[in-house]
């Protein structure tokens, strides 16, 4: 697929998250607020921590009392699983200065990792801008300007479990692994992670549930054949390979986002 | 206006930007071999989904108490999954989740 088509299903895939960090950014400011944090301590934790999940936990810690060094090692442990992100983005930013992916990996996200793996795997290659858009335009703005909206209206905001708010990240996150689920081992890997990191969570912990469904889902789905009548959805550019847009199958069905 | 939180978030980030960047910066990851470039080819939808089936399934009450969560939530999640598939549209499968879920709670049905 050619890189301006792929922009606009990432586009239009943008505004159905730009909905959830909104939603949840609101919720959170109004979180904080009742927990009884500035608007300034509010927005610190949006701009340095911006980990929705960590950001509303954080909140829960400290009204419980918790000390500072068990939130910070529970933030690590909960948000460890960027590192499954970080790692499955790799082989895209291969001939991206270091400097370049350390200052991109701020703005790593479930979203924009959702948003941007998919948009790499359409169009065969790494852009930067559309992870800039999905990281910042979608992500990082939104849920900074909804965290100050949230706080800044307090009590005028109705119940938010009314307003459906709570659905929009499991639907999202549903909606954007059915889009990357191309092939058998695709399709495998989100099963068997799911159900893992339910199994897991019941267990030991969400977070760590989360960690290990997307671990060992993956693994599970390696030990499925290659079929080799139909290629696998593309694949991260090999070192060296032109990083020019392709016209490379996408799989059966890469459009998630795609205006009827 | 309080700002002594504000090292706490500075200290928060600090414990989470090593996650995000690590694998991304770290020397001696280029060149992967097939086998490892195909498991990581996998995480997202594994991960994506392990994130939506959590959330859709999982609850920590107050205590921190984790138990199984069957609820509107599942019908939602699989409204918008029917929607995304069919109208490849992922915005429209988030508003039409949000609107039966919004329709269920407003009906005492959820």
């Amino acid at each position: 697929m050619d890189v301006a088509a792929s922009r606009r299903i990432l586009a239009l895939d943008g505004m159905g998250i730009i909905v959830t960090a909104v939603g949840f950014g609101v919720v959170y400011g109004l979180t904080a607020r009742e927990a009884g944090l500035s608007v300034v301590e509010t927005m610190a934790m949006s701009v340095f921590v911006f980990a929705g999940a960590a950001q509303f936990a954080a909140v829960g810690y400290l009204v419980q009392g918790l000390g500072w060094p068990a939130i910070v090692l529970l933030t690590a442990f909960l948000n460890a699983r960027h590192l499954l992100y970080s790692a499955a983005l790799l082989p895209w930013f291969r001939g991206v200065s270091r400097p370049r992916r350390a200052a991109l990996a701020y703005v790593l996200t479930d979203e924009a990792f959702a948003l941007s793996i998919a948009h790499f795997r359409r169009i065969g290659r790494l852009d930067p801008a559309g992870y800039g858009y999905a990281g910042v335009v979608v992500t990082f703005i939104p849920w900074n300007l909804s965290t100050i909206a949230g706080f800044l209206l307090g009590g005028a905001i109705a119940d938010p479990a009314q307003l459906g708010i709570d659905v929009i990240f499991p639907a999202a996150m549903a909606g954007l692994a059915l889009g990357l689920a191309t092939g058998r081992r695709e399709v495998v890997a989100a099963t068997a992670g799911a159900g893992i990191a339910v199994v897991a969570s019941l267990a030991w912990d969400p977070a760590g549930g989360i960690l290990v469904g997307g671990v060992v889902g993956p693994a599970i789905a390696m030990l499925l054949p290659v079929r080799e009548a139909r290629p696998p959805s593309p694949a991260p550019p090999e070192a060296g390979r032109p990083t020019e847009a392709t016209d490379q199958d996408p799989g059966p069905d890469p459009e998630i986002g795609v205006a009827p | 206006m309080s700002a002594d939180l504000i090292l706490l978030a500075l200290l928060m980030g600090a414990a989470t930007y090593p996650s995000r960047a690590i694998p991304l910066v770290a020397p001696g990851v280029e060149r992967l071999p097939p086998p490892v470039l195909e498991y990581l080819r996998l995480v997202g939808p594994a991960v994506l989904a392990a994130l939506a089936a959590t959330s859709t399934m999982i609850v920590v009450d107050a205590d921190r108490q984790v138990t199984f969560h069957v609820g509107i939530e599942w019908a939602a999640v699989l409204v918008a999954l029917v929607v995304v598939r069919w109208r490849r549209n992922l915005f429209l499968g988030l508003a039409a989740a949000v609107a039966l879920t919004i329709a269920a709670r407003g009906l005492g049905l959820a």
